[in-house]
């Protein structure tokens, strides 16, 4: 019986910001393209994962509960501001452009040799495949690589701000980069 | 001539923009002489590249320790 409950996963609220603050982020991102909304949002699910913790059963990882939480957060966020009647209407127009000859019901369709709606989908499963695989590498080589690729922060100041010299942070850098490409090697190159 | 470990270091400064002149000249004379640098230094471009496509981003550690803090009176 002790065994079972030991496969199953549980819950460590204590290392959620660390492990899962920056993949919820850019899961969150993606949908409310505002990161300040996104922030909040991700703050959120911690609250409620927290309240909740107790109906967790332990047999979804942990990562997966907190995102199902966060789908409901962001659904809750465009009910919120789309709670005024009005604003829920579907409101369509004529297309205003002068050229538009042909069937109104025809110009409407998606097109299908678009490659905006499928690239944006592919570049937000890259993000989180990236984020994940950042979030297997040691806790230095991740904060290293993450001030310096994803907050631009300048070497200098990098240096300054760990306290060490610009030799140890390319080591670093390198070691990041060499086991990221390995991470997504099998899926993405 | 430059070694494959100082190449490596170069070719990941170059990913950022912090290389040289004269290091990316010796980057592009070893690239041409090595077997092994030429592979890596194409992966790590790539990766580059990946990297923009993806729009990382991610939160500070101020505001990680924000969040931290309001979890921890959360759960007192």
């Amino acid at each position: 019986m002790e065994n079972q409950q030991e496969l199953m996963h549980q819950l460590k609220p204590n290392t959620w910001v660390d492990n899962y603050a920056d993949y919820l982020f850019n899961y969150a991102v993606a949908r409310v393209s505002d990161s300040e909304i996104a922030k909040d949002l991700v703050q959120e699910t911690f609250f409620a994962g927290l309240k909740s913790a107790k109906n967790y059963k332990g047999d979804a990882a942990e990562r997966t509960w907190l995102i199902a939480i966060l789908k409901r957060k962001v659904i809750d966020h465009y009910r919120k501001i789309n709670s005024n009647k009005g604003k829920a209407e579907v409101r369509m127009s004529y297309s205003s452009s002068i050229d538009s000859d042909g069937d109104w019901l025809e110009e409407q369709v998606a097109d299908p040799f678009s490659k905006l709606e499928n690239s944006d989908l592919e570049n937000e499963e890259l993000g989180l495949a990236i984020q994940e695989c950042i979030s297997k590498l040691p806790k230095k080589q991740a904060l290293v690589f993450k001030m310096k690729t994803i907050q631009g922060i300048s070497t200098e100041d990098i240096c300054n701000e760990l306290g060490i010299n610009s030799s140890n942070l390319w080591v670093i850098i390198h070691r990041a980069r060499t086991a990221l490409m390995g991470c997504l090697n099998t899926n993405w190159f | 001539m430059i070694s494959c470990e100082k190449a490596a270091k170069i070719c990941n400064k170059l990913q950022y923009k912090e290389a040289s002149f004269f290091e990316k000249i010796s980057l592009k004379f070893h690239l041409l002489i090595c077997k092994t640098c030429p592979q890596f230094s194409k992966k790590n471009s790539e990766f580059t590249s990946l990297c923009e496509k993806a729009h990382l981003q991610s939160l500070t550690e101020e505001e990680k320790i924000k969040m931290k803090q309001e979890l921890e009176n959360v759960n007192e």
